[in-house]
């Protein structure tokens, strides 16, 4: 009798034991917040990481989990998950308007709401629905701007002069042209196969993007004389159809192995390659970012960057985007990453002894102000993706020979269109 | 002593079964008051149920929910944010001045992607056939190694179609393997995947090279089933080789022929990740098939707008296109079998 006495009181002591621990585990839980990440290999990946361990053992209220994935899942995955109600909480974003209705508000939860306007105030814009003024859904990690890059060592193997500021398209494409003739360099040029690449080209050419209301207006004559060049640079040999062949429809794809192999002269891409280059092509050759080439309208690349945005929010989300976005948490990760800073007092130290490098951040830092208004009101305009992609599919297909280049224009103009009338209707 | 044995094996046996009694009675708990109301007869779609209910959840069900999405537009997923219903989907698709022409056409990606399937799926298939057909009477001969053969055509059905596409890459790049070996041989390199006049053939022929091990396997099995004395009583009558490959080896052949002809087709038509991995259906859209058209129209737009309406009415044209073939498919294959049983 005693014994049983005995193991019912043990049962009930173990009993609320149990029931009080699962209640304070319940009640003390860290709270998760995830990140969709995707960085340009280990020189983004391991300075994000590291961060995001710093800061989980300072709040071990809060548990953020990092997840790190390709830059197509970031492109196509993220928005299916996103129109499904799922989707993580924050995620490095370049679609910056593309998906802005899905984009929280986090005023609430932010320490000082005047940094961010403070800090990244013309970003901001970027990323919030047409009218709203005072939304913040978060910052800039990086800035970017678009232009190109030389392999020095070729152009001095070939004893050809690298061309200065106001250098033309033309002109440089054939100083291109004869430092591989001279080299032996099979590729003369090449481009990042993206619409947003060949756009800075376009606005130098005197492309518009929009009418007179504002609206979506892609083929002018700027546009046409652009594409135009990039398809007789590509039937003359002057860029391989090997690149842009690759792949269809509006798929990015960049020419780094040919460039890393020395295969390539001038590549066309922008400043997010200088972590890359420093650490892929390293002393093989030497490598220099060039100032942006000129049209008759302008020498302008186009402006660019990804954000960390917020889809849910709350007091975690707000605490972790306060840390990410301090000035010494942003500071050591673009030191790190060697990119250019989308806050706009920012000191960097650079951590890279690369000469090439340091060349190649003043160039890109140097072009900032001289990025043209169209490019600036393009990259803001929440539609952009839309013509890039009408851009760079209709005119990969003329490149190999589907359509000429007049039915390649008409098609972007419906592309656009036809696009713009299933996203708003009518 | 064996006697002993048999009945400590019966006494296991026994017990190892009362587990196994135990469940069949519970379950005759069950179904017998049902067997009462509903009857013997309708017993069958009891058993059928579990199966039905997976059925209708994953294929039914979706098949429905497409449906709708091809009769709705806009850019949202959810059902209830979607304009409904409308036929604007299917005018698109095909809005063409003529449907010979892709450039004519609203959607020319889609149609694009129609003949290029239709031209994958013809070659494709008419290939692969003749050289299932070609291995597994190679491999039916008593060679050396014949197992060891058997393994090394059938080994790339394992892969992956991601393994194959990268694999093949490699091999077929301007920078890959094939090219090295032409070039140590003083030729020029070519661009198997970047040309548009060797792209097709380059994704035709991996894709051969991946599924032709299943194949032959079909096609060996109806070659074993042959009986011998055919051939031997062919050999006793002076029968050429070839006369008792095209009048005894090949008609009683042709039943898995048929089947090797349905599967191959159903399978052909529904290519796409190899062939993404392999070329992103490009150059331009030389090998861009009808399902690389839906997922990059509902799931792939890079930004653009992910058009779930358009892909849904592409899938259902798919979804028909399949239907068809394979009634077509049954009714010859019928068709043939009742003609065996007429003679």
């Amino acid at each position: 009798m005693m014994n049983f006495k005995f193991i019912l009181k043990a049962i009930s002591v173990a009993l609320v034991s149990f029931s009080l621990t699962l209640i304070s585990a319940v009640s003390f839980a860290a709270t998760d917040v995830r990140i969709m990440w995707y960085g340009d290999g280990d020189k983004e990946n391991v300075p994000i990481a590291a961060q995001i361990d710093e800061f989980n053992a300072a709040n071990p209220d809060i548990n953020v989990i990092l997840d790190i994935v390709p830059y197509d899942a970031i492109m196509n995955t993220l928005p299916i998950q996103l129109a499904a109600g799922e989707g993580p909480d924050i995620a490095r974003v370049t679609d910056l308007g593309g998906l802005n209705k899905y984009y929280a508000d986090i005023t609430p939860y932010v320490a000082d709401p005047s940094y961010y306007e403070k800090s990244f105030g013309p970003f901001l814009n970027w990323y919030r629905k047409p009218g709203d003024t005072t939304s913040i859904h978060g910052f800039h990690s990086t800035m970017t701007v678009t232009g190109p890059y030389v392999n020095k060592t070729l152009f001095e193997q070939a004893g050809v002069d690298l061309l200065g500021p106001g250098a033309t398209w033309e002109e440089w494409a054939a100083a291109s042209i004869e430092v591989a003739e001279k080299t032996g360099t099979p590729i003369p040029m090449a481009w990042d196969r993206s619409g947003h690449r060949v756009s800075g080209p376009a606005i130098s050419m005197g492309a518009k993007y929009f009418d007179s209301n504002g609206d979506p207006k892609l083929v002018d004559d700027g546009l046409k004389a652009m594409t135009q060049m990039l398809y007789d640079w590509h039937q003359a040999g002057t860029m391989s159809k090997d690149l842009w062949g690759s792949v269809s429809g509006s798929k990015y794809h960049a020419p780094n192995d040919w460039w890393n192999a020395a295969e390539v002269v001038f590549m066309m891409s922008g400043s997010w390659q200088i972590g890359r280059f420093a650490n892929e092509v390293g002393d093989d050759f030497d490598w220099w970012a060039v100032p942006a080439p000129c049209g008759p309208a302008a020498c302008t690349g186009m402006p660019g960057g990804n954000a960390l945005l917020a889809f849910n929010a709350n007091p975690a989300v707000g605490k972790v985007m306060d840390y990410l976005s301090s000035k010494e948490q942003l500071s050591s990760f673009i030191g790190q990453v060697l990119a250019i800073p989308g806050h706009l007092d920012l000191q960097v130290d650079y951590q890279t002894d690369d000469p090439n490098a340091k060349h190649a951040l003043n160039t890109f830092a140097g072009a900032v102000p001289t990025i043209d208004q169209v490019a600036f009101d393009l990259q803001a305009h929440v539609d952009n993706r839309i013509m890039f992609n009408a851009i760079i599919s209709r005119l990969g297909q003329a490149i190999v020979g589907e359509m000429t280049m007049e039915e390649a224009w008409t098609r972007m103009d419906e592309d656009v269109e036809k696009q713009l009338k299933e996203k708003y209707g009518g | 002593m064996e006697n002993i044995r048999n009945q400590t094996k019966i006494f296991f046996l026994r017990i190892l079964n009362i587990p196994f009694a135990f469940l069949m009675h519970a379950i005759d708990l069950i179904m017998w008051p049902i067997q009462k109301i509903i009857g013997v007869r309708n017993m069958p779609y009891i058993f059928l149920l579990p199966n039905l209910i997976f059925f209708g959840l994953f294929v039914i069900i979706p098949l429905g929910a497409n449906f709708f999405f091809s009769l709705s537009s806009g850019d949202d997923l959810l059902f209830a944010e979607r304009e409904l219903p409308t036929t604007k989907q299917y005018d698109q698709l095909f809005d063409c001045e003529s449907y010979l022409n892709p450039n004519t056409c609203t959607e020319d990606f889609f149609w694009r992607g129609v003949y290029n399937t239709i031209f994958f799926v013809v070659f494709q298939v008419g290939l692969m056939i003749f050289f299932s057909v070609l291995t597994a009477v190679i491999l039916n001969k008593k060679i050396i190694g014949r197992g060891f053969f058997r393994s090394v055509f059938f080994f790339p059905v394992l892969l992956s179609p991601v393994v194959v596409g990268l694999i093949w890459q490699w091999i077929l790049l301007k920078n890959g393997a094939f090219n090295a070996i032409i070039e140590s041989y003083g030729g020029d390199k070519v661009s198997f995947l970047t040309d548009p006049s060797w792209a097709m053939a380059s994704v035709i022929f991996v894709s051969i090279w991946a599924h032709m091990g299943f194949y032959t396997l079909i096609v060996l099995a109806g070659l074993q089933a042959i009986p011998p004395n055919l051939y031997e009583a062919a050999e006793m009558d002076g029968t050429s080789r070839e006369r008792i490959f095209f009048r005894i080896t090949l008609p009683l052949l042709m039943p898995n022929l048929l089947v090797v002809f349905i599967l191959a087709s159903i399978k052909g038509v529904q290519t796409f990740d190899e062939i993404y991995v392999l070329t992103g259906g490009g150059p331009g859209t030389s090998t861009s098939l009808i399902v690389q058209y839906i997922f990059t129209t509902g799931f792939a737009s890079s930004g653009s707008v992910q058009n779930f309406g358009l892909a849904a009415a592409a899938s259902m044209v798919l979804g028909v296109v399949l239907l068809f073939l394979t009634l077509m498919q049954l009714y010859f294959s019928r068709n043939k079998e009742s003609k065996h049983q007429e003679i």
